[in-house]
């Protein structure tokens, strides 16, 4: 059922339970959302994540925005972030008002070098189940392989590379029509 | 009125901070500078603690930073300035997608979006790989090749991968199974 409610619950869930941030919050969101909801398909998560890293502010409240909307509407966008946000601002006051030397903790330190042993995992688990549906032909292996060149030894911002990579798109596929004449 | 400052800076950060909640973290270090707020250690341990918590990283840092300034009401103003312009923008994107989501011209250009996606993706991957089972520092210091690599927390992530490919438990079972080896393993020492 897709209530505005049910639609707070499952970003309150995804804001509670995800660890890394970001790109890390994938998997949590593939599970969710895909996988267990059925509210978007893989293809359409790849999508919202594309467009979420080249436009301003945090990728998991982008994302959440684009999600909320697609299901309700603009109250929908709405609704899932603030969800998504609420854990956060939850958890971190508390942190704040009451546990000063929180990240000191020797307990905490060694509990978050195993999550992030996790987050490894799950990070990699979660690109080899989306790369079924965003990369199928050789032209975008290709731009997967050279914007990852890219991205990784070359100091160009991201916002630059996703819309290279939107233009190679569109030049790709004007080639293709032509050649198809 | 140093609510509706802080309100201000943040909608700031939210509107020109592009490529997620770390890209917020030069930004934070100039409002330290200029108002003063909060001091450059300050804002360091509120990253370590951000990125310990749940949640998006850049909303924690800004419910920290406003719970420093302001209290409570600082907490939620921060945030609430912090995601206003990313869902005016995302909003009005998606809008236009839902229009043109059938024409030609979008749907080639998601097709070069895609992998572009998932190459930043990986390539992000690879750089929690580089910090999470890398030991870059004490590899520089003595020049033993064994020292670069961690071996315990490297076993950890792929028997962890291992039991993710062949079981579908929920991710959250990974990670309290991974939080209590570290407690029982202290591989944070």
């Amino acid at each position: 059922m897709k209530t505005l409610f049910s639609l707070f619950i499952t970003f309150f869930k995804i804001g509670c339970l995800s660890f890394g941030g970001g790109l890390a919050m994938l998997p949590m969101f593939q599970r969710e959302l895909s996988e267990k909801r059925g509210w978007v398909t893989d293809e359409e998560l790849s999508d919202y994540y594309a467009v979420s890293q080249c436009t301003p502010g945090v990728i998991a409240v982008n994302t959440a925005t684009f999600v909320g909307s697609k299901l309700k509407g603009v109250a929908g966008g709405v609704v899932a972030t603030i969800g998504v946000i609420f854990p956060s601002m939850i958890i971190i006051g508390l942190i704040a008002a009451l546990l000063a030397g929180y990240a000191d903790i020797p307990a905490v330190k060694n509990a978050f070098a195993g999550v992030r042993a996790c987050v490894v995992a799950l990070v990699l688990n979660a690109i080899l189940k989306l790369a079924k549906s965003a990369i199928k032909n050789k032209a975008a292996l290709v731009i997967y392989l050279l914007c990852l060149a890219l991205a990784l030894l070359t100091p160009l911002p991201v916002a630059v590379l996703v819309l290279a990579a939107g233009a190679a798109g569109v030049v790709l596929d004007l080639l293709m029509r032509r050649s198809a004449k | 009125m140093i609510l509706l400052r802080l309100f201000l800076e943040y909608f700031k950060v939210g509107l020109f901070a592009v490529g997620g909640g770390n890209a917020t973290i030069p930004f934070l270090y100039e409002l330290a500078e200029t108002t003063g707020w909060f001091s450059a250690v300050d804002l360091t341990n509120m990253i370590a603690v951000s990125e310990a918590t749940p949640g998006p990283i850049g909303v924690n840092m800004a419910s920290y930073v406003g719970y420093t300034v302001a209290s409570v009401g600082g907490l939620v103003v921060a945030s609430v300035g912090l995601v206003t312009p990313s869902v005016i923008i995302i909003l009005i994107v998606a809008s236009f997608l839902k229009k043109y989501r059938e024409n030609r011209l979008v749907e080639a250009a998601f097709s070069g979006l895609r992998p572009a996606s998932m190459a930043l993706i990986s390539a992000a991957f690879l750089r929690i790989v580089r910090v999470t089972l890398l030991r870059e520092e004490l590899f520089a210091a003595s020049g033993v090749l064994t020292d670069l690599f961690s071996f315990p927390l490297i076993l950890l992530a792929a028997v962890l991968f291992f039991l993710m490919r062949k079981f579908k438990w929920h991710p959250l079972v990974f990670i309290a199974a991974s939080a209590a080896v570290g407690i029982l393993l202290r591989l944070g020492e």
